[in-house]
């Protein structure tokens, strides 16, 4: 059981780290051939429309597309859960995605980095709340009736499950806290 | 549990949120930009985020005279037709111009020595805003004294404007190099450490327990080709700044994307080879012999 980063760009190291401090075997996906070893990917924090353009001139979109068809869990924080949605308002035309869970996202809905902020969230399953970092965060907009909610805040969705795909619009990474990764690989 | 009871409240500013940005910005290439259409192709080639200026280094190093913060307006244009996050620069130590740019809301302040510094003594006090700051730095020393002063990032200096990579190959090579003995020096030897750097005892005690920077590093000053964004990756540097090198070149659109692969891709040579092939003429470039003024050293 391996569990894949993808490292085309953002917080794919801290993630790393995190997903090791449970036990989990890792590995950074740059290529197909990296695509081929993991069971599982997350999909980190940085800049969507970067990821995309990169999933597109390293050959990994379509790969990763079809593995997601065929269930393989991924775990999309930010600008991953950006790029796992159904629908981006405020994207930029040409930027791919893989409607993988019934949201629809929109992309810096908080502001510009000076509304960036930390707060603590209840979590489902998590008897003690999460401190939670959020930066230049995009929100959810629309939820679909198959989405699990595990946390909100200010009546946003901010963590959410539907079968294997699960995303978060915060970082979880960002913490030494590694309980909504452990979610997560409990999926796995 | 109901999960739409309360709500905590929310902290903006504070030093996680700042070097939360930094993380995001990791593995990718930031551009000095000009104008809207500049900023449209750096964004269209993955750039990760772009820094809005009036001129870029070399035509500063050209021209002479004062580089003072960009006019708002241009800055705000920019903000306007990009997604990606804007940066721009204050001079050093002119913390007037870096509250007009928290002002206006860009995402990153870079306290930059490649504009004419404000004040030769102190730089600006950069905890009490709620922008994070990007300060360059030739040494450990000087990289320590700006994340005591708050910043949440730092970019190894090189010579900005020169197309020329050598300076931030010595400056990346300094801090990664005096990083390296610290984590074997022994307790007694950091307090020397600390002196002989300038720099607070606690952040070199940090270093020795850690093995690394307490912020993200980043490159800057001379990157031109994908091969030296791959260099400078190679390295240690976590992401790059790419100023001159891609807009001076013969055709910035492919060099930028090139720059970009290079940068996410920079173990992997086959991939490199693949970028780097007919991207035109980069730019010129000039020796370190041929400039009058080092702005590697401004900045105390």
């Amino acid at each position: 059981m391996k569990v894949g980063i993808l490292a085309l760009q953002g917080a794919f190291a801290v993630h790393e780290e995190m997903l090791q401090s449970l036990g989990a075997e890792t590995v950074q996906v740059r290529t197909t051939q990296d695509l081929e070893l993991v069971d599982a990917l997350v999909m980190p924090g940085g800049e969507s429309t970067t990821m995309s353009h990169l999933l597109t001139t390293s050959q990994l979109f379509d790969p990763i597309a079809e593995r997601i068809n065929n269930a393989m869990p991924v775990f999309g924080t930010c600008a991953g859960m950006i790029l796992l949605a159904k629908s981006i308002a405020d994207g930029r035309p040409d930027q791919r995605f893989y409607g993988a869970i019934d949201i629809d996202v929109q992309r810096n809905a908080y502001g510009r980095q000076v509304e960036s902020f930390e707060t603590e969230l209840q979590v489902a399953g998590l008897q003690t709340p999460f401190h939670a970092m959020f930066i230049r965060a995009p929100q959810v907009v629309r939820l679909g009736g198959d989405v699990e909610v595990l946390s909100t805040h200010e009546d946003k969705v901010v963590l959410a499950r539907q079968g294997p795909v699960m995303v978060a619009s915060f970082h979880p990474e960002l913490t030494s806290d590694n309980r909504i990764h452990s979610l997560f690989l409990q999926e796995v | 549990m109901d999960l739409m009871t309360k709500n905590a409240a929310r902290t903006t500013g504070s030093m996680q949120v700042k070097r939360g940005l930094a993380e995001m910005l990791k593995g990718g290439v930031i551009m000095d930009v000009v104008n809207s259409e500049q900023a449209k192709i750096a964004e269209d080639a993955g750039a990760v985020a772009v820094m809005a200026l009036e001129r870029v280094p070399a035509d500063i190093r050209r021209d002479g005279g004062v580089a003072r913060m960009s006019d708002p307006e241009m800055i705000m244009a920019i903000q306007a037709c990009c997604t990606i996050p804007v940066m721009a620069k204050a001079r050093i130590g002119h913390f007037v111009e870096a509250q007009i740019l928290q002002s206006l809301g860009v995402d990153f302040i870079d306290e930059s020595e490649v504009l004419t510094p404000a004040d030769e003594t102190h730089h600006i006090d950069k905890m009490v805003f709620d922008t994070p700051f990007v300060c360059g730095a030739t040494n450990l020393g000087e990289a320590l004294r700006r994340i005591s002063e708050g910043a949440a990032l730092i970019r190894s200096k090189g010579e900005a404007g020169t197309g020329n990579v050598v300076e931030a190959v010595r400056h990346l090579r300094n801090i990664f190099g005096d990083i390296r003995k610290i984590t074997q020096a022994d307790s007694a030897e950091l307090f020397d450490w600390a002196k002989k750097l300038g720099a607070p005892l606690p952040l070199v005690q940090e270093i020795a327990e850690t093995g690394s920077l307490q912020v993200p590093l980043f490159c800057a000053g001379g990157i031109a080709t994908p091969a030296d964004a791959a260099l400078a990756m190679q390295l240690g540097a976590q992401s790059v700044f790419v100023g001159s090198g891609i807009f001076k070149s013969d055709d910035p659109s492919p060099r930028a994307k090139a720059i970009v692969e290079a940068t996410t891709h920079f173990m992997d040579a086959d991939i490199l080879a693949k970028v780097s092939r007919n991207l035109g003429a980069p730019m010129t470039g000039i020796g370190m012999d041929q400039i009058n003024e080092r702005y590697a050293e401004r900045g105390w």
